[in-house]
């Protein structure tokens, strides 16, 4: 079926590249925020508060997507929130990359103890629903940008622990590591040079998906008071602020939600892509 | 299978066991919660007497130990804000409201699922299709605490007051609630129902079906359907650990009086009992549904041996 699969391509591809201008322009408005923005994120403008978007009657060209509580920027405060955002989705994944690949890596291929302190250990951490084991850890740790990445870093660990412990159990069976082992290669080069490789892929495409999951949790803990200390923009933060003036200023509460919408749906199409392009075992036939 | 049930079962409490132990000494770095009871201008030894009372000036471990006996007996201690045993107050919490909360969100993503996987599989790669490929994918991208404060600026703010947005106590207030809880499983149980039809309608038994003359409904409904329930069952269980998760979130969003409301309250006051309590009950609703779902696998499907 060349043509129903060519079809296939091009709406994949298609929604793939549409998620790739989403987050160019995510990271773009997250790095040039300084100079997009109209105004200070910061900043109170207490004789300017609760100005609605600029189409709006009352609306205020000076401020686009209006202003807020404390008479901030509505948009400034978005485009530094991407900056937020996405540095804590992109190091807390790395982090937990960094974490549970190698700790995969080991159980997998050696087995034995380690391999089953670490499971039960990952299954526990499973048990645990993943805010309260978050809002538990900031409440010892308190709330800060540091703190906020290594908990949501440190707590993704089990997710690439198990995926590449998985393959690395089925790859070291495999011919050509049986073949490079009967030769006498080390076990050290055999994990570095003939496993991880292998693994790349699955890698690849679970961190992906993990960001948008990161930047998910990041938001529902700032939500629930716990992220950054004000008066830092953080989507989840404004969402939290904005829930209190549903009646008076509506679109407190509608762009940041918007915002993370558009990140996530951006990553999530990328996502699919790749797995398809990379790992098409871990198909999910959607 | 009597093996395997003994296996699941020790293996259940110890995951129970393994997260106790890390909430109670969790909840013991976050600080010592008599600071927060005691007047401000309480004296040093005011402050140790209380502490004394609460048994907080034992060391850590006798109170762990004394914290184990007690759960096994069922007793999870006073809780330190409210003065009342903290397990009463935590199932107070879970029944009825967050369990209602839970029934109803996974009813909806369930049973909505099902015409609306059918429809999608039927017209495949037409309009239909495409609209539920895009409505899942929105609905996957957003955090659900965002939808709940649409639904309310939609149907509390604009429609005026057509439905409550805070509260709870008639079924007008769950439906805001339920709706937000239910919306990203709704959306992945129509994606997977589709795909497993697909897999299931282009074969034999289907054909044979519609060779007999079946109405079309009746083989979509009858025969197909149930031999997409493997992987439904799969996500139906670790969707559970999302709901009790998002439960959290939403319960604080529409001040709905349950559980993970309860508990989130209760870190900020250092509430240990309560916070050990209500996680223990997390935890062991996470494990049990696990579990079901693990043996309901050999009741929907013959072929898989319990081993």
């Amino acid at each position: 079926m060349p043509r129903a699969g060519a079809a296939k391509r091009l709406r994949r591809d298609g929604a793939a590249i549409l998620g790739l201008l989403v987050l160019v322009a995510a990271l773009g408005a997250a790095l040039l925020a300084p100079v997009l923005s109209p105004g200070d994120p910061v900043k109170n403008d207490l004789l300017g508060r609760l100005s609605p978007p600029m189409w709006l009657d009352g609306g205020d060209r000076a401020h686009p997507l209006g202003t807020d509580t404390l008479g901030r920027d509505v948009l400034s405060r978005l485009l530094h929130g991407a900056r937020v955002s996405l540095w804590i989705g992109l190091t807390a994944v790395m982090m937990a990359a960094i974490l549970g690949v190698p700790i995969g890596l080991w159980t997998g291929y050696r087995g034995g103890w380690p391999d089953d302190l670490f499971m039960r250990l990952g299954e526990i951490q499973l048990a645990f629903p993943v805010l309260l084991l978050g809002i538990a850890l900031l409440a010892v740790l308190g709330a800060s940008l540091v703190n906020l990445i290594l908990v949501l870093g440190v707590s993704g660990w089990i997710t690439y622990a198990r995926i590449v412990r998985g393959e690395t159990l089925s790859l070291k069976e495999r011919g050509f590591v049986e073949a490079a082992r009967a030769l006498g290669a080390p076990d050290r080069y055999l994990i570095f040079r003939h496993i991880l490789p292998n693994v790349w892929a699955s890698i690849v495409v679970v961190a992906t998906f993990s960001i948008a999951r990161v930047i998910i949790a990041e938001a529902s803990l700032s939500f629930l008071g716990l992220g950054l200390p004000p008066p830092a923009p953080s989507w989840g933060a404004m969402l939290d602020e904005g829930r209190n003036y549903l009646t008076t200023g509506w679109w407190l509460a509608l762009f940041p939600g918007l915002a993370i919408l558009l990140v996530v749906l951006g990553i999530n199409l990328v996502g699919d892509w790749l797995r398809d392009l990379l790992d098409p075992r871990l198909e999910r036939g959607i | 299978m009597p093996r395997f049930l003994l296996r699941r079962l020790l293996h259940t409490l110890f995951v129970v066991w393994g997260v106790v132990t890390a909430v109670f000494f969790l909840v013991r770095l976050t600080g010592d919660p008599t600071a927060l009871l005691v007047d401000p201008s309480a004296t040093q030894a005011e402050i140790a007497h209380t502490r004394h009372l609460l048994g907080l000036d034992r060391p850590w471990h006798v109170q762990y130990v004394d914290f184990l006996f007690g759960m096994l007996r069922g007793d999870f201690g006073q809780s330190i804000q409210l003065r009342r045993p903290a397990m009463q107050l935590v199932l107070e919490h879970l029944w009825p409201a967050t369990v209602e909360l839970a029934v109803a969100a996974t009813v909806l993503s369930t049973l909505l699922a099902i015409p609306l996987g059918i429809v999608a599989a039927t017209h495949q790669n037409r309009a239909p299709d495409h609209l539920s490929r895009l409505a899942s994918l929105l609905l996957q991208s957003m955090p659900s605490f965002w939808l709940g404060l649409v639904l309310i600026l939609v149907f509390a703010v604009q429609l005026n007051g057509l439905l409550p947005a805070y509260g709870a106590g008639t079924w007008r207030h769950l439906i805001l609630p339920a709706v937000t809880l239910a919306a990203a499983p709704l959306a992945q149980n129509v994606r997977l129902l589709r795909a497993g039809l697909l897999d299931v309608l282009p074969q034999d038994y289907i054909r044979t079906a519609r060779a007999k003359g079946l109405p079309e409904r009746l083989i979509l409904y009858r025969h197909a359907i149930w031999n997409t329930a493997i992987p439904f069952l799969t996500v139906t269980g670790l969707s559970v650990g999302f709901m009790l998760s998002g439960a959290i979130v939403i319960e604080t969003v529409f001040s709905w009086p349950g559980l993970g409301r309860l508990i989130v309250q209760a870190i900020p006051g250092r509430d240990f009992p309560v916070i050990q309590a209500g996680v223990f009950v997390f935890a062991l609703i996470f494990v049990l549904v696990n579990l079901a779902v693990d043996l309901l696998y050999a009741v929907v499907d013959p072929r898989v041996r319990l081993s």
